[in-house]
Order: C-alpha cells, then structure tokens, then sequence
C-alpha cells in the first residue's frame, strides 16, 4: 500500500519537473540556509566558549584608581591606590583561591638583531594558576624570584616565533629595557582573548623585577590591578562583597566616600559575550527559518494548484473506492516528498556552504549532527503543516462533484 | 437469491440552482434483483445520470431510501460508502475515466490498492482482468495509446477487479462507434452470464436490446419499466 502511494507520489512529482523542481527550490533554499546559519552561529558560540575557557574561571580583576597628590582620586594619572599588601589581604578572604598582583604594559623585547613589541606581564606565581596557564617547556618562576627580583622570564609562543623564529627559546636571553632576561620556561597557548588580542603575544616576569627594572614605579609595593580567583561561581558574590569592604577599609575611605579602586567580573563579561554570540545565533537561525517558511508556503501553493488540477483525478479515484484518508494521505506524501526531498539538497547545500565559508575565511564552523536533525525535522514538519491543508481540501471533495469537475 | 441488489423507495433527488430546487429525480420505485440485466432509457435530461449516481453511491439522494444489497445506504458512514464503491459495486463511465499517467495494469489493479491487497495479488489480478477483457498484452502502456473501445474495456476491467455483484454504467457506448458499441455490449452480455447484475444507461434502443428488461425515464420520473419485447431482428 504504502510502496503503492510512494511510487504514484513520485510519477505525480514527475509528471511536471519544472514544477516541482521549483518547489523544491524553496525548501533546498530554506534548509540550506538554517543549516548554514546554524553552522556559523554554532561555530561562532564555540570560538567563544574556546576564548573563555582560556581566560581562567571565576576571575575578577581588582583595578586600581588614582590619587593625585591633593588626595582627590580621578580617573587618569597620579599613582596607584592598590598595594602589594592590599593583595595578601584579599587571599586571607574565605572564597578566594589564587589573588595576584599584575603590573602589565607593551614593551620593546629584544634578542640579537630581532626585536618584537610584545605585552610584559609582572606578576607572582599565582597568576599562573589563575589563568589555567600552563608550562610546555621549561619551569616557571617562585616565590623566591620574586623576592630576590631575578631576571627571569616565561615567554608566549607568539612572542617566541617572532624572536627566536623556530629555534628553542629556552635558555636564551631576551633584553626589555636593557635588562637582559633568562627564559626559564615556554608558555602553552591561548589563542585571542575576548578582546581579540592575542593572548599568547607576551612574556611573564616576576613582579618585583618589572617593577623594578621595566615600568618602574611611584611608590614601592603600589600596583596598578590585582587578579583574584574565587573557588567557585558560587562564591563570587560574596567574594566581592567582602573584597569591597576589605579595601574600602584599608583604604581608610568614609561612608558615602566613592570606591578608589574598581572591580571588573571577568566571568560577568564571559557571560555576556556568550550570551551575544547566543543571540546572534539564534538571529541567524531565525532569519534563515524565514525562509523556509516561504519554502514552506511554496509547497501549499503548489499543492492547492495541484488539487484543483486533479480534482477530476480525485473523483475518479473516490468512485473506485478512495476513502478521505487514503486521498489525503496520497497529497500529504507528495507535499512530504517534495519537503524532504528538498531538504536533503538543502542539507547538501548547507554544508558544503559551510565547509566553504570555512575554507575561505578563518570563521569557525560546527555542523552538529543536532542541527541537522532538526532542520530535517522542521523540513518535515513544513511539508506535513503546509501539505495538511491542501490534502485535507482535497479529502473532503464529495465524489460527483469532483467528478463533474472539468 | 432472497435479498435484490437494488431497491429504491420513494427515491427523489433535487438540485439546489440559482432558480429555486429543481427536482431531477422524483418518487422512483423500483426493485432490481441479482443476476439481471436492466437498460435506463430516457430523454437528454430525465435523470437518467442523476438515478446512476444515487445508486452508485456517488452522490446522495434528497429524499427516500436506497438498499443495496438489503443496506440501506442513507445510514453509512463515508467511509462505508467508499467501501461499497470498491467492493460492492463497479462503476463503468461514458468518458472511460482512467488515469492518464497510469499504465494500464496499474489503473486496472487501482480499487485493489485501495482495498489494502498487497502487490503481487494486484499484479495477478490486474493481470487475469486485462485477460479477460481482451487487453493482456497491453498491460504496461498507456491509456492515451489504445483506442476509445479498449480504454472502455479496460474501464470495464477495473469495475470487474473486486468481483463486485453489480456493474453500473451510465452511457458506456456513448463516445464509441456501433461497431466497437457492439463489442463492447458483447462483453457486458457475457458478464451478466457469469451472473454479475448489470445497469445501464442508453440513449439507443438496439444497445437496449441486449438487456432483459427496460426502464424509461421522463421529467425525473420512471415512466415505464418492462421486459425487453422479442423484437425480430432487423439489423
Ligand atoms: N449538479 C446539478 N445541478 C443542477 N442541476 C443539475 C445537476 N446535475 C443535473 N442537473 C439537472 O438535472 C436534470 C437531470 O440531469 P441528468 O444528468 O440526470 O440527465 P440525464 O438523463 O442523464 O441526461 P443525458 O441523457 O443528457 O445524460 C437535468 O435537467 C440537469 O440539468
Ligand atoms: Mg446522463
């Protein structure tokens, strides 16, 4: 039976190609562009999803502000607020894991004839764990570097291609203001940060050393932020909470006397990036969906076309003893023919769409087996809801008035 | 041999027109029993066709009752009604209605898809039927390539396909020349040997002829209803 209607489904398919080759063209439109837009917004939540899980979790960067010398604080110049001490306060805090103070800027780095302007991070060992850094090559510096202020360094493996090319940066000794640095250890990589920068162009050294010998400072033990990991996502309210009534404290600040420092969740703004690729996703998918809804609306065009074409067809085959159902099914099997017929070509063409945008730009692309399930199931969905209402027209035509029909 | 196949009551048919209701069909009466062979003549107009649609449960009278086969149809369900269409009755048309894009054997085999029989019995069927009719080795073209007396036959193939116990058909030999007329009477005389009950619809007495009894129809009603006379030949 079934075999029956699939093969009078296809001769009715067949009987006008152009038609429904048309037809078709819409659905292979509307589910090639879902497919591709999925793809490309997929991809898209994935770079950042891959971006944010190289940042470190649960991090909040405490930025200093300033005073100037009248003790008004201001946004630009003067010194720094934040200490050294500021930042072994806030490890004590219960919820806090890693807490370290970062002095950072864009320095000239120089080895032989090569020379590269790269980000130099000053820091102590706890930034590395904070940030889920890790050491390919080499050892990273301790405690004890920071104290004694060695000239050592651990270098990113953007900063090494462009100074050492293919060479082993290990050992070798790289001058940032005059200063020459060891490298004691190479960086794993990162890619770019949400920013776009890429995170892998920079070099780590210990703080005291870049304090020292790099940036210098206005005062000794000042820094400009301090990077604090909360245990847990859990634990980040409060954690800032007690951070803000830490250093509110010990920066001797009077009630209704405003912050001199700020607090930037980086988890916060994690989220809110991925929340804006998901809505730009999801924006894609919607517009695409558009247009299978017109492909959708081509397939009821045509099918209603097609049942008052046939209607004498419809009368003859009542006559002979067609019940509603098996004229309604014979319309929604073409209508669902032509939808998932077109769905395949759609799927064939939205993702050889995507491997093209994806060989041709650097974009990230995800072809989920998901996505493709559900756009073959919204394609399905489309030729049975579109399909219904011309099929059930023709279902309940009565017998001598489709047969009269001319 | 107790139950006829047909009995109308009181049977009336009106059409709703932008006139008012013209009544095509009035208060017909009329018992048909199992094995006969009855000719419907009549006037252009006389509700000749109107009469054949009520009892082949195409359309649905506007007043009085039709058995068929001791059922009366008034109570059936869609669905029932088509089942009787496929099973109970065959249906032969004056303007052959196959379908164009179907093979032969697939337009003969049709009722049968439509009955849930699977392919290798339709096949078999299609097959025996196209025999019989005489049109076996045409079984794969297409209506459009045999002539008007064959499409009929074939038509007569795909009534006969479900062994129904009545053949209705309303002006069979209308769109054919009296020689293939003649064949195709010559068919319909054999099947009513088989004992298969037959209906007709004919505008002309020698195609009458070849029934036993003969019912007129004037104005939507039955005016007369006789056995055929046992005219001599004269053609
Ligand atoms: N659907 C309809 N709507 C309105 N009037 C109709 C309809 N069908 C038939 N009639 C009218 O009913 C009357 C009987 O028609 P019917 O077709 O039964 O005649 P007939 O005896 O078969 O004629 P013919 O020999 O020309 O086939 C005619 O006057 C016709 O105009
Ligand atoms: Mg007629």
């Amino acid at each position: 039976m079934l075999r029956a209607m699939l093969g009078e489904a296809w001769q009715a398919m067949g009987a006008n190609r152009l038609r429904t080759a048309l037809t078709m063209l819409g659905m292979v439109i509307g589910v090639g562009s879902v497919v591709l837009m999925m793809a490309i917004g997929q991809g898209a939540q994935y770079a950042v999803a891959q971006t944010i899980s190289t940042m470190g979790s649960n991090l909040y960067i405490v930025i200093s502000g300033s005073t100037s010398a009248a003790g008004l604080r201001s946004g630009g110049g003067g010194g720094p607020t934040l200490t050294v001490a500021d930042a072994e306060a806030i490890a004590e805090l219960e919820g806090v894991v890693n807490v370290a103070p970062v002095h950072q800027g864009t320095q000239q780095l120089v080895h032989g004839a090569n020379n590269w302007s790269s980000t130099v991070v000053g820091t102590t060992p706890p930034y590395l764990d904070a940030r889920a850094w890790t050491i390919v090559a080499g050892y990273p510096f301790g405690d004890s570097d920071v104290r004694s202020a060695t000239r050592v360094a651990l270098i990113g493996r953007t900063a090494a291609e462009n100074l050492f090319g293919t060479d082993d940066p290990l050992g070798q000794t790289i001058r940032i203001r005059q200063s020459p640095f060891v490298i004691i250890g190479v960086l794993g990589p990162k890619g770019q940060n949400l920013d776009g920068r890429d995170q892998d162009d920079t070099v780590i050294i210990p703080l005291s050393t870049a304090q020292r010998k790099v940036f210098g400072t206005p005062f000794v033990g000042s820094v400009r932020m301090i990077m604090v990991q909360a245990t847990s996502a859990e634990a980040m309210p409060a954690v800032e909470r007690d951070m803000t009534a830490l250093l509110r404290q010990r920066h001797r600040l009077r009630e209704g006397q405003d912050n001199d420092f700020f607090i930037r969740n980086l988890a916060a703004a994690a989220d809110s990036a991925a929340e804006t690729t998901r809505v730009m996703s999801v924006l894609l998918g919607a517009i695409a969906s558009v247009s299978l809804l017109v492909g959708g609306i081509g397939i009821m065009n045509i099918m209603l076309v097609s049942v008052t074409e046939r209607t004498r067809e419809i009368g003859i085959r009542m006559a002979i003893g067609a019940r509603e159902r098996d004229i309604l099914a014979q319309f929604l099997l073409e209508a669902l023919m032509i939808s998932i017929a077109g769905s395949l070509l759609g799927l064939a063409l939205g993702v050889g769409g995507a491997l093209l945008t994806n060989a041709l730009t650097d974009m990230a692309i995800v072809i989920s087996g998901g996505s493709v399930l559900v756009a073959f199931a919204v394609a399905a969905g489309v030729g049975i809801f579109f399909g219904y209402y011309p099929a059930h027209r023709a279902a309940a035509l009565d017998p001598i008035e489709a047969l009269r029909h001319q | 041999m107790s139950e006829p196949v047909i009995r109308v009551v009181a049977l009336g048919k009106t059409y709703p027109t932008a006139v008012g209701d013209f009544p095509a069909l009035r208060d017909v009466d009329l018992t048909i029993e199992a094995g006969e062979f009855v000719a419907i003549m009549g006037p252009s107009g006389s509700g000749k066709s109107t009469f054949m649609n009520l009892l082949g449960c195409l359309d649905t009278p506007s007043s009085g009752d039709y058995f068929l086969v001791g059922r009366n149809v008034a109570h059936l369900s869609r669905d029932e009604l088509a089942r009787l269409r496929n099973r109970t009755l065959g249906f032969v048309f004056q303007g052959f209605n196959l379908l164009p894009r179907m093979n032969l054997e697939d337009n003969v085999s049709l009722p049968l898809v439509y009955a849930g029989i699977d392919r290798r019995e339709r096949r078999r069927r299609a097959r025996s039927e196209l025999d019989r009719v005489g049109l076996g080795e045409y079984a794969g073209s297409l209506p459009s390539r045999i002539s008007g007396g064959q499409q009929q036959r074939v038509a007569i193939a795909r009534a006969l396909i479900h062994s129904p116990s009545l053949i209705l058909a309303d002006e069979p030999t209308g769109n054919l020349d009296s020689q293939t007329s003649e064949e195709i009477m010559a068919l319909f005389g054999a099947l009513n040997r088989d004992g298969i009950t037959l209906v007709l619809v004919t505008h002309e007495s020698d195609i009458a002829a070849h029934a036993a009894r003969q019912v007129r129809f004037r104005d939507g009603r039955m005016v007369s209803d006789q056995p055929t006379p046992k005219a001599p030949a004269t053609c």
